[in-house]
């Protein structure tokens, strides 16, 4: 027992001494695996690399409520905290949007800025009769219970909104018909597409890549503004007559009671990772496209994208 | 032949003297981290994943770090299971039925040492099975959709009935009960939050590690407390520690039953380690001359469920390889690691990267051949644990709790939330209700009613859905059968007697 408990004891102390020679901290509001955990300990490692800033970020995870405990850790407890950032992305405005975090609201941090997104993709197992978007949106034209999509997120998340935005563009105003069940992850969205459960699957380009060269998967779009460079073979939804551009981007915000400059460093930082060879590589590897929007920017981009999330959230019902 | 020629690149690439240490300290760790009530491999190969970085490791000698801690705590599970009575970890959980029971008997340390060989062929068969059948495997997934997995879930709770206690009806109180704490949180399917109170901790619902360590381990404290340290759980009688090897001969065909069982929940994305152990006890009770020795100390009702829960991590691992699909907590963990090292798993791994498979491969089985070497010898040590009086082990375990579930988020909500699971567990203990079903119940209710669900949204509501696979009506069957056949074949049983503690 004595072993064991030395051992233990050991075990705690080493960890509780990694985190003192830290000097920012970044929270994933995730466990360790997802995008956000990815964001923090890359860029984090990066920015390290990259001397942007002097001493190695820490990477905490603080899961919970989809980002919500984070998010209201932040704004309760460390409004105040300048050597804080925290993994954000499409979700995390997505359940913003839909007022997900118990009433917090968008403008109760920064958005410091996204500097990479893994564009949204509209997927067909390989035997599939579908060839493109137009057969895909006419089928749910013709009849709306014959395509069902599975996706990552829950129901209402982004992977959801996905198909419901190209479906109104295309005047499809019945959305509330389309179905989508929200399964555990797009890897798992897309074996039960393959095996024939659902129709279609809907989610990053990051999560279909592997499949893509096994063949057992076709692509019908991808929802960026131009084709996604190494994937040139496959067409936009613009190009196909639906303009949708929905990436989950990848980005940080900081607490809201930090002075401007302060805000301005970070958006400096983030800047010099973008810019970085480590960077770009690091998303050539993770099928991240560029999609580099810092500081005031930024924050416009999330006013619009919260907006327009939550017309749509109202159209499906999933809010009031 | 290939095969062969595979597994000598991933020897070549795993058997180094850094990478053996490494698989040493590994085991040493995840051993402790399984053992420790509240921190499981899950968060342990979490928890660790930062240090390899620190450590600049590459690809491989992280993996081999990191598996090695998983199959460790995989092992090291089952030591608190049957001296405390508390399961190291959610995948242990059914061990505590027959382990403890046979250290109080005077039989821990055989109870450690079959457990331990239990595991090894386990995960050594599972990891076999891993080589030869993961491509042929990874097209299983396939053909499981919402309404095959309602029907897979269902099949576990209706063998539910048969679970340690004389009195079915406090099985089935217990297992609602469970039920009803897997619906708090976000619902999958309407996006809704339920049963929340607009608590943002409840969002997610009750991690069941938090309901684990509250329901065994500080429900023990409150028993202590009460009882003022007299005729407390803890403190069993010692014997000398041996090789029990006529009971390793006994349980040879159990545990490769609970291997192959094991090994197919395991790779069922979704189904996991906790499944396979379950599935292979209960199996392996149904099929005994004497099941009402279970849950009693029987040496087999030991080292099925062992052998299940680490040939099932080792089967987790064929879905999170060839589709990126994670099998389990533990592996969705060690997904994240691989795509941090920029290996992105899925159908084309094996082709791809041969040498981070294969060196993968070679890893498992050389942190099997570690663990086991390591597990014997170290029985006595874990032994010794019990001579420490009860007055010093129990607040150490108490102390452990708190930092292991302070550890999973962070949050004080947690440590409530686990103290409330305690005293719901002393409650339960005092209406000699099993506590068992309850956390089964939490595990397996949420996947169970989002297969439902979804299988609805799927079928608009119709009901013919459930049954329209060949698969699903198998299930099905079996399902109705494991709920029936015990009604009947009670009257020719003879009648379980009540099981105390």
């Amino acid at each position: 027992m004595k072993l064991i408990k030395k051992t233990a004891l050991g075990a705690i102390l080493s960890i509780g001494m990694f985190s003192t020679a830290y000097a920012a901290e970044c929270i994933a509001p995730a466990n360790p695996g997802g995008g956000w955990d990815f964001t923090c300990r890359q860029i984090g490692k990066i920015m390290y690399d990259i001397k942007a800033v002097d001493k190695p970020i820490q990477v905490t995870n603080m899961a919970g409520a989809g980002g919500g405990l984070a998010y209201s850790t932040v704004v309760n407890e460390r409004n105040n905290d300048e050597d804080l950032i925290i993994a954000a992305s499409s979700a995390t405005t997505t359940r913003l949007a839909q007022n997900a975090y118990g009433g917090a609201t968008a403008d109760q941090v920064r958005f410091v800025g996204a500097i990479g997104a893994d564009p949204g993709v509209i997927v067909v197992a390989a035997d599939s009769e579908l060839q493109n978007l137009t057969d895909l949106v006419d089928a749910i034209k013709a009849n709306p219970g014959s395509v069902a999509f599975a996706g990552g997120s829950a129901v209402g998340g982004f992977d959801h909104l996905k198909p419901l935005m190209i479906l109104q563009r295309a005047g499809f105003t019945d959305i509330t018909k389309v179905k989508y069940i929200g399964v555990d992850g797009g890897a798992d969205a897309i074996t039960q597409t393959i095996g024939g459960f659902t129709q279609a699957m809907t989610g990053d380009m990051s999560e279909i890549v592997g499949f893509l060269k096994s063949g057992d998967i076709r692509v019908l779009a991808v929802l960026t503004e131009d084709r996604v460079p190494g994937f040139e073979d496959i067409p936009t939804a613009k190009e196909q007559g639906f303009d949708v551009v929905a990436v989950n981007w990848r980005g940080l915000y900081i607490p809201k009671g930090v002075s401007d400059e302060v805000f301005n460093t970070w958006a400096d930082r983030l800047a010099k990772v973008a810019a970085s060879d480590e960077w770009k590589q690091a998303m050539v590897d993770n099928g991240l496209a560029p999609f580099t929007k810092v500081g005031g920017d930024f924050q416009s981009y999330v006013d619009g994208l919260v907006a327009e999330v939550r017309q749509l959230s109202k159209d499906i019902g999933v809010i009031q | 032949m290939e095969t062969l020629t595979n597994l000598a690149l991933g020897f070549s690439v795993a058997l180094t003297p850094f990478t053996l240490m490494l698989a040493i300290i590994g085991c040493f760790l995840g051993t402790i981290i399984g053992a420790l009530p509240g921190l499981g491999p899950s968060n342990g190969v979490a928890i660790l994943i930062p240090i390899t970085f620190t450590l600049g490791l590459d690809a491989t000698s992280a993996l081999v770090l990191m598996t090695s801690v998983y199959y460790g705590a995989m092992y090291g599970g089952r030591i608190s299971s049957i001296l405390l009575n508390i399961p190291g970890d959610e995948p242990a959980l059914m061990t505590t039925l027959d382990g403890y029971p046979m250290a109080k008997q005077g039989k821990a340390s055989d109870a450690l040492v079959l457990s331990g060989v239990a595991s090894f062929v386990g995960a050594f068969l599972a990891t076999i099975g891993l080589i030869i059948l993961a491509p042929l495997l990874a097209r299983v997934a396939y053909l499981f959709g919402p309404a095959e997995y309602f029907a897979l879930y269902l099949l576990a709770f209706c063998t539910l009935g048969g679970m340690a206690s004389n009195n079915q009806a406090k099985s089935a109180i217990a297992a609602c009960l469970g039920l009803g704490i897997a619906m708090i949180g976000l619902d999958n399917t309407s996006g809704m939050p339920r049963f929340t109170y607009g608590n943002l901790h409840l969002m997610d619902g009750v991690d069941f590690l938090v309901a684990i360590v509250g329901l065994f381990a500080i429900a023990e404290v409150f028993f202590f407390i009460e009882s003022h340290g007299k005729n407390t759980a803890l403190g069993v009688r010692l014997e000398k520690v041996t090789i029990p090897f006529k009971m390793i001969m006994d349980s040879f065909w159990t545990m490769i039953r609970s291997t192959i069982i094991g090994f197919f929940a395991g790779v069922l994305p979704g189904a996991g380690a906790s499944l396979g152990s379950f599935m292979a006890y209960m199996a392996q009770k149904a099929i005994a001359k004497d099941p009402e020795t279970y849950g009693k100390g029987n040496p087999r009702g030991v080292a099925a469920p062992e052998a299940g829960n680490n040939a099932a991590a080792g089967g987790a691992l064929v879905p999170m390889l060839t589709l990126g699909v994670p099998g389990s907590g533990t592996t969705a963990v060690l997904l994240a690691l691989l795509m941090t090292l920029n290996i992105t798993p899925g159908p084309t791994l094996f082709a791809d990267r041969p040498e981070v498979v294969w060196g993968l491969i070679a890893s498992l089985l050389i942190s099997n051949v570690v663990l086991l070497i390591m597990n014997v010898p170290l029985v006595k040590i874990f032994v010794y644990v019990l001579q420490v009086p009860p007055w010093v082990l129990l607040p150490g375990v108490t102390m452990i709790s708190f930092v292991g579930i302070y550890s999973l988020s962070g949050s004080y909500f947690d440590l409530l939330l686990m103290v409330g699971f305690g005293v719901l567990g002393y409650f339960l203990r005092k209406l000699d209700i099993p506590t068992v079903p309850v956390i089964l119940g939490i595990l397996l209710g949420n996947q169970m009613e989002d297969s439902l669900r979804r299988a609805m949204v799927l079928s608009d509501g119709d009901w013919a859905f459930l049954f329209s696979t060949p698969i699903a009506i198998g299930l099905w069957i079996a399902a109705i059968g494991g709920f029936i056949a015990p009604m009947f074949l009670r009257k020719v049983l003879k009648k379980p007697q009540a099981i105390t503690d």
